[in-house]
């Protein structure tokens, strides 16, 4: 925490949690998939669901998918700008279960190139989020970093791969993890960083063998 | 989890170097933040002016999203206007009064405002500033450095309880914008770091217990008006501060016990809105018209 996560963010009210907090769900959401959307379908879940209409929670998550920050002052107009745009959007309200944080919303994205994701998330308060799932695999980071995000094949060897081209362009890690849903299967690598990732570094991990997909995420 | 940081550890460390609380603190949080104080005061002056323009937004005239708030700072710039020798509470807490209802208005309407420590609670703080800039003559920068503080006050709340009304009901969200403007009224003032920590351990102590139960879940009813309620406590402690009036329990004993308190409360009085005012006859009955309504 920084001295910014208190006297901040400056925003578009009401609700740090439920207005702020859901443009950056969305706008991670975004990063995730990789490309504009073309066709949202949103899931409310919990005090979400219950309020979201008050807090405009529906037009923040729409703005954050069109990447806009937390302080744009359209966001009340957001629907009319995902309209121009083409965008497809729906919500509806879901039920995540009694451990989901009661201010979590899923989405189910497809872009542009025809890439689809699956991604939930929380508002944790004060407008700070976590994505606490990507396509089935249970995540957790906040994007308070600048943040690499990997689909691969959990080979031997894939994840140092990874880490020495970071350490030869003087990037270093801040934290990272790892989920696999099962031995040798489709894998999922977390690494937040201390410097952002340049393209060309990007390039070279999207080249190495076994890596599915490369996306590089970070909130400001 | 974040690290306990301790206010009175500060005030000693400020203390100790022979310099304000307020410049201890730009120079802690400009190499937390890896960046000169210059910059970090630049920055501050950024969002004051964020501000700013949320109090003209709050008097503009408009209306909340669920419609329970809008145009109530209004009436009080019109009152201050139409009995200027009248105000019962002199002219500067006039003054912060209005701007508290403005800014709360300007966010329940989706306004552009400063999350200062929340959005709910973002009255109080420019309140606090702004009324006394008017007042104290101050320049641009002294109101920057003041806003550092404030921070810096919010930091050590966030680490040691919270500033979420979920997690510790109102007490978390307006008594801690009360607690962080009433450090940066008495840095404003000149007063010492210790008449700081003053500021806040009574400001929290008469903010205590406070519950968070929004009408309909919004942040409209109690939130707006409660700013104004922080302003006035926060400007009460303040002046008890720097007349060298002394909290009897220590500043962080005091931040603890607001966390205590926030974790045995009731989770009905923690903005889920299922207790207080929330479930009062007429809270039930316009929660129930604004969620019916097309």
């Amino acid at each position: 925490m920084n001295i910014f996560d208190v006297i901040g963010p400056v925003m578009i009210g009401p609700s740090s949690s439920h207005t702020a907090g859901a443009v950056r769900l969305g706008k991670l959401a975004l990063a995730i998939l990789g490309e504009p959307v073309k066709e949202a379908v949103i899931g409310l879940h919990g005090s979400f669901a219950q309020t979201y209409k008050g807090h405009g929670t529906d037009l923040a998550l729409a703005a954050g998918l069109q990447g806009w920050a937390t302080d744009d002052a359209r966001i009340p107009k957001s629907f009319e700008a995902i309209h121009k745009a083409g965008i497809t959007i729906s919500f509806k309200t879901i039920n995540l279960g009694d451990f989901a944080h009661p201010n979590s919303v899923k989405f189910w994205l497809t872009g542009v190139n025809g890439n689809t994701c699956k991604v939930t998330g929380a508002s944790i308060g004060g407008g700070r989020v976590s994505i606490t799932n990507i396509d089935d695999f249970p995540v957790e980071f906040s994007g308070e970093f600048p943040t690499l995000l990997t689909m691969h094949n959990d080979r031997p060897g894939t994840i140092a791969l990874v880490t020495s081209i970071l350490s030869t362009h003087g990037v270093n890690v801040a934290q990272m993890r790892v989920f696999r849903k099962q031995k040798g299967g489709l894998a999922v690598m977390i690494v937040e960083t201390d410097q952002p990732v340049d393209d060309a570094e990007m390039e070279v991990i999207r080249q190495l063998p076994h890596i599915d997909s490369v996306r590089r995420i970070q909130l400001v | 989890m974040d690290e306990k940081l301790s206010l009175q550890e500060w005030i000693e460390f400020a203390q100790q170097k022979n310099i304000s609380f307020g410049d201890l603190c730009l120079d802690y949080q400009a190499k937390n933040l890896d960046i000169s104080q210059a910059e970090l005061l630049d920055r501050m002056e950024t969002i004051l002016e964020v501000m700013e323009q949320s109090i003209a937004i709050g008097l503009s005239g408009i209306e909340s999203m669920g419609g329970l708030v809008g145009g109530n700072g209004k009436l009080v710039e019109d009152y201050r206007r139409d009995h200027p020798q009248e105000s019962m509470v002199g002219n500067v807490m006039s003054k912060a009064i209005m701007i508290a209802l403005a800014v709360g208005e300007a966010n329940a309407s989706m306004g552009r405002i400063v999350a200062a420590p929340t959005a709910g609670a973002s009255g109080t703080l420019p309140a606090v500033l702004f009324s006394l800039f008017e007042a104290r003559d101050c320049s641009r920068a002294e109101l920057a450095k003041a806003l550092v503080v404030a921070g810096a006050i919010g930091m050590v709340i966030a680490s040691r309880a919270s500033l979420s009304g979920a997690v510790g009901g109102c007490q978390a969200e307006c008594g801690s914008a009360g607690a962080m403007a009433a450090g940066a009224a008495v840095e404003l003032y000149g007063g010492s770091p210790e008449q700081v920590g003053q500021a806040v351990a009574m400001t929290l102590k008469n903010m205590m217990g406070l519950v968070c139960d929004p009408v309909a879940g919004l942040v409209e009813v109690p939130c707006v008006k409660r700013n104004a309620g922080a302003v006035a406590v926060a400007m009460v402690a303040a002046e008890m501060a720097l007349a060298g009036i002394k909290s009897v329990i220590p500043v962080d004993e005091v931040i603890d016990a607001m966390g205590a308190v926030g974790y045995a409360m009731s989770g009905s009085l923690k903005e889920t809105a299922q207790g207080g005012i929330a479930v009062s006859p007429t809270g039930l009955a316009l929660a129930n018209k604004i969620f019916t309504r097309p």
